[in-house]
């Protein structure tokens, strides 16, 4: 069983996202960068699926040379190989991102499912998946958190929801789009991170067309963080304690 | 919340384990009004000390170090907050074997227990090391684990409950207020607080801090890398943070240690990764903390190999994975010393920077007694701020030698080993000459000195066996037979050497002589033209300093110190001017060149240039005259460090080359040679028994015990009077004293040398610890090629300090005899000083 996870490079950031100081773009001079939470799950369970089942995991990105740093992560964790498509940004639009992607697919061969995370962990626009899937001619099915190959060899997914658990039999060659909590993702052991430093990654350089979504600019919510108050220490912290649970309605 | 107060009477910036461990022996000191602030939250703020690796090591080949360690060991564990682990430092190659014998050496000198152990005992000690490619082990028992951030809490806790502290945090400092070069007031977004004194103990974010007031304080954030790799079922088991020793794998440049289910895995290996104050993200904005940087993988990937080699067994498994890497930041100094005490830019102004966990609490003591009397227990002057001259001090020379110096953390540094990088920077007039003499250059406060000379390697040939070639390498290292060769053409004809290095003030006004006398020991009021060798003692009779000073005219002094401490000299000499500006202060280093002229022939060469008088009787030695040198006016200074008739030439600058031209010139008939600094600071001050400040002399010994001590007590008051006083009726607790070595051939039959440091002992192997608890250690070493001996100079208590005594002195993990030459000051050559007053 082939499978290819989509995987992004975003940056780390913490309680405050910088931005830079014309608004256009995420101030990422200090930032690490990552996979999002989505997307190392849906890693994870291509390589347990692989595992079970057999076949090869392959992961791909679209943006710069250094997403290859993401790649290798994924290679650790235990993906088989890596495609680069090379655009020089991830700030691309989701038209734009879907064309890298499906450039990238173009020359492996049809894989049983192509996994996403539900949405990139820095532009969230939740489209990629869908429109690659509609490009391909596959089924596609989204917010998955529950993932596994049944006797007849189609997939069965399921996904929460506010009004109970939607069940989706999904036949496959699928694309499927999976939400963190779909697994515990692993980390990489010391031998993997030594394996996959030393993969060969295939690269496809692409220079798609923009599509139709343009970003006006970047703009911080209003300061709301009230931080962190101590309501006092030991016993005589307690009636501030209750005013608080009481202001929250919870006593 | 607590408000912050108006007025404080000290305000600390910055709640890491330094600025806590301040607050905290401020209060035991009885400082009241102590405001701590700190920018982030409490009890993590987000610095340093929030994701150190924690454990400590206590040996170190600096004494000042391994002291600062050794107590803040002590305070950790007072505190309950210290976990004894054991530690080994395994060596994978054979040089690295080599120096943990010298740390053996170390471990004896501090006395810190630490033994040498095989390979197989270390996988003993640590069952999941493999033995196979190790070759030694350095074992100390007292290795442990500490947690500064609880014990940061309990201190200011301390310091609160005694009414002494209030701490202010999530609160940022804006701005330092000065006032005609005083501290005033810190600025903060929760109110101004005036203050005469403000700590700076701010870790990486310090040179940012101190610029708000207009003060450098030299250090740059740099990475260090380190990872968690588990769950490791052995380690989860112990159901304990730490249940195994610690490893430091040398020669990778890496340790690993258990942290909890994880084992914990950190670098010096990599390349250095400098950052700048002003780039390190906010408290918000960074994902784990400002100083816990995204972990770049690139650089660690060699070091994965490495640490898969030597644990292999748990690290080689499926389910153990990477949980948490980062690359965390600390303080790297050009040096790669501490950076503390008075910034001398702003009065009231402290640094407390570029401080390991292993130092935090100790360094917290000894800067809260600097503050409070005005010196500290242990001598400081290696971390001293004021140690760095102006260009040390430019971001450009911060960052190329942290730069240099970052793989020097686990690397084997040599005693006498030199910089690389930021060479150049002070050259003497006569540097030309030098480098056309092919001088081998070492560095002394940025100025580049000759060490000698290989174009006198024709001089070996002259003296062939009186000349020591020294066998092993190490020994042999950043030295050169040539030194001695040149040492005994200094003593048989003459000798020029560089000493432009000098520092030197020029101190005027009706109120120098009384200045200069609160300042030193000697009697400075003594006719114009004489000169006068001096220690300057610390308040409580320590050395703080040893110098000439030269009386040019009744109101108009010149103070010469050395190149290497004459930062710190001018910053002490300048702080205590007198406030009725009676007398001032000029640094004339720059304008004034310095050419050492030494030797039986040295009249000969000096006459034959000057049409002055240059008889003993004209120029008796210890005075001082002008005289014209080729048409170069010339300050001679009848003087010596070196035992040997001559002069100090002091001349104009510019005139440098002229006057080098002119003596060498002159000296050529008299077989005049070039030499080193090897000569002066060791084989010719060797012979005659002279102190060199920072070796044998520092705040930790007293005149009486160095041999120093003057026959009168001058009637002025002067700074350590009254403990210098004391120490002259007790009796002391060592005396310095010089030793030769018997026998230098080791085990393996070659002739070894001890380059200092190593620890002297009893006949029996015993170690030899005066009632102050002060070890015996070899304070410097070095070949007396007159006496056709090897000296070795070390303080020893009265019991040993007897003329004839034997001992042993401890060198790479060997005992070789010494015997006690000389107990106190008289030189072993030339003991009546004929030469030195011919």
């Amino acid at each position: 069983m082939d499978i290819v996870v989509c995987i992004k490079r975003v940056p780390a950031f913490g309680a405050q996202v910088p931005l830079t100081d014309d608004g256009s773009a995420v101030d990422t001079r200090h930032l690490g960068f990552t996979i999002g939470p989505h997307e190392e799950c849906a890693v994870e369970e291509a390589v347990r699926l692989a595992s079970a089942h057999g076949g090869r995991v392959t992961v791909l990105s679209v943006g710069p040379e250094e997403a290859g740093e993401q790649l290798r992560y994924a290679l650790a964790m235990g993906a088989h190989q890596g495609v680069l498509v090379d655009t020089g940004t991830t700030d691309l639009d989701p038209e734009a991102t879907a064309t890298a992607v499906l450039a990238g697919l173009a020359d492996e061969p049809e894989p049983d499912l192509v996994l996403f995370g539900d949405a990139s962990a820095d532009a969230g626009h939740g489209q990629v998946g869908i429109r690659v899937a509609l490009a391909r001619d596959l089924p596609v099915v989204g917010g998955i958190t529950g993932l596994e190959i049944d006797t007849g060899g189609s997939l069965r997914a399921t996904r929460e929801s506010p009004s109970g658990t939607e069940l989706f039999r999904v036949p496959m060659p699928a694309a499927v789009a999976v939400k963190e909590g779909l697994n515990l993702p692993r980390y990489p052991t010391l031998p993997g991170r030594l394996k996959a430093k030393k993969a060969e990654l295939r690269t496809v350089t692409c220079d798609p067309e923009p599509g139709g979504l343009h970003t006006v600019g970047l703009r911080r919510p209003a300061d709301d963080r009230a931080g962190a108050v101590p309501l006092g220490r030991g016993a005589g912290a307690a009636p501030a304690v209750v005013d608080v649970l009481a202001e929250l309605g919870k006593v | 919340m607590t408000e912050i107060p108006e007025r404080a009477d000290v305000v600390v910036i910055g709640a890491g384990i330094v600025g806590n461990s301040v607050c905290h022996h401020l209060a035991e000191l009885g400082w009241r009004d102590i405001v701590l602030v700190e920018k982030g939250p409490l009890p993590d703020p987000g610095g340093s000390t929030g994701h150190a690796s924690n454990f400590i090591f206590p040996v170190d080949h600096s004494r000042e170090i391994t002291a600062l360690t050794t107590d803040s060991m002590r305070q950790y564990e007072k505190l309950g907050t210290l976990v004894t682990s054991g530690g080994v430092e395994v060596a994978r190659e054979p040089q690295r074997v080599e120096e943990l014998k010298r740390r053996m050496a170390s471990a004896r000198a501090w006395g810190v227990e630490a033994e040498l152990i095989a390979p197989r005992r270390v996988a003993e000690l640590v069952p999941f090391v493999d033995p196979d490619i190790l070759l030694a082990g350095f074992w100390t028992p007292s290795v442990a684990v500490v947690d500064p951030l609880r014990a940061g809490a309990l201190m200011r806790e301390q310091a609160i409950a005694d009414g002494a502290l209030t701490v202010s945090a999530n609160t940022e400092v804006t701005g330092i207020r000065t006032d005609r070069g005083r501290v005033r007031a810190v600025c903060t977004d929760a109110g101004d607080v005036e203050t005469p004194v403000v700590v700076v103990a701010c870790g990486v974010w310090s040179p940012r801090i101190a610029s708000l007031a207009g003060a450098e304080i030299p250090l740059t954030p740099a990475v260090h890398q380190m990872m968690d790799v588990g769950p490791i079922p052995e380690f989860e088991a112990t159901g304990t943070a730490i249940a195994y020793p610690i490893v430091r794998d040398m020669d990778a440049l890496m340790y690993e240690r258990q942290s909890g289910a994880d084992l914990e895995i950190g670098s010096y290996a990599h390349r250095p990764i400098l950052h700048e104050p002003d780039d390190i993200p906010s408290l918000e904005s960074a994902a784990l903390s400002p100083t816990q940087l995204p972990f770049t993988s690139d650089d660690f990937d060699p070091q994965l190999e490495q640490a898969l080699e030597l644990f292999g067994s748990i690290l080689d498994r499926p389910d153990a994975g990477v949980r948490h890497a980062i690359n965390g930041l600390l303080s790297f100094t050009p040096d790669g010393a501490p950076v503390l005490g008075p910034c001398p830019d702003v009065d009231g102004l402290w640094s407390a920077a570029a401080v390991w966990i292993k130092e935090g609490p100790g360094v917290g003591r000894m800067l809260a007694e600097w503050l409070t009397h005005g010196d500290c227990e242990y001598d400081m002057h290696g971390a001293d701020i004021a140690r760095f001259y102006p260009h040390q001090r430019t971001r450009e020379h911060v960052r190329a030698r942290a730069n240099e110096g970052f793989n020097k953390t686990y690397g084997i540094v040599h005693p006498r080993e030199q910089w690389e990088s930021s060479r150049g920077r002070k050259l003497s007039p006569f540097h030309t000459r030098e480098r056309e003499a092919e001088a081998v250059f070492f560095e002394v406060g940025g100025w580049e000195r000759p060490h000698w000379y290989a174009s006198n390697r024709g001089l070996l040939d002259e003296f062939g066996d009186r000349v020591t070639h020294r066998p092993h390498e190490w020994d042999a290292r950043w030295w050169s037979p040539i030194v001695e060769a040149e040492h005994l053409a200094l003593r048989s004809r003459a000798a020029m050497i560089d000493l432009t290095a000098f520092a030197q003030f020029d101190v005027r006004g009706p109120g120098a002589l009384d200045y200069l006398q609160r300042m030193t020991v000697a009697q400075l009021d003594r006719p114009v033209g004489r000169l006068c060798y001096t220690p300057v003692l610390t308040p409580g009779g320590g050395f703080r300093s040893d110098l000439t000073v030269v009386r040019l005219a009744e109101d108009h002094f010149r103070v010469i110190t050395g190149g290497a401490d004459g930062a710190r000299d001018r910053f002490w000499f300048e702080s205590h001017l007198p406030a009725d500006g009676s007398a001032s202060l000029v640094d004339v280093t720059s304008a004034v060149c310095t050419l050492g002229l030494w030797g039986p022939r040295a009249r000969d060469v000096l006459a034959a240039t000057t049409e002055d008088d240059v008889s003993g009787d004209a120029l008796p030695f210890g005075t001082a005259r002008w005289i014209d040198v080729d048409g170069i006016p010339v300050l001679a200074l009848r003087v010596s460090y070196v035992g040997d008739l001559g002069w100090e030439l002091h001349a104009p600058f510019e005139h440098g080359q002229a006057l080098w031209d002119a003596i060498a010139g002159a000296g050529e008939p008299h077989g005049i040679v070039p030499a080193g600094i090897g000569v002066y600071g060791t084989t010719g001050r060797l012979e005659k028994g002279y102190r060199l400040m920072g070796a044998e002399l520092d705040g930790e010994y007293d005149p009486v015990e160095a041999g120093l001590a003057l026959p009168k007590v001058k009637a002025a008051d002067f700074i350590g009077k009254d403990a210098y006083l004391a120490a002259r009726e007790g009796t002391p607790a060592a005396t310095l004293c010089t030793l030769t070595v018997d026998d230098h051939i080791g085990a393996d039959g070659i002739a070894r040398y001890p380059q200092s440091g190593e620890p002297i002992v009893t006949t029996a192997g015993e170690r030899i610890v005066d009632r102050e608890g002060r070890g015996s250690v070899v304070t410097s070493a070095g070949p007396a090629p007159s006496l056709g001996d090897y000296l070795l100079m070390a303080y020893l208590p009265p019991e040993f300090a007897v003329e004839g005594t034997s001992l042993q002195v401890e060198y790479m993990a060997e005992r070789y005899p010494v015997t006690v030459a000389r107990a106190g000051r008289t030189p072993l050559f030339d003991p009546e000083d004929t030469r030195m007053k011919a």
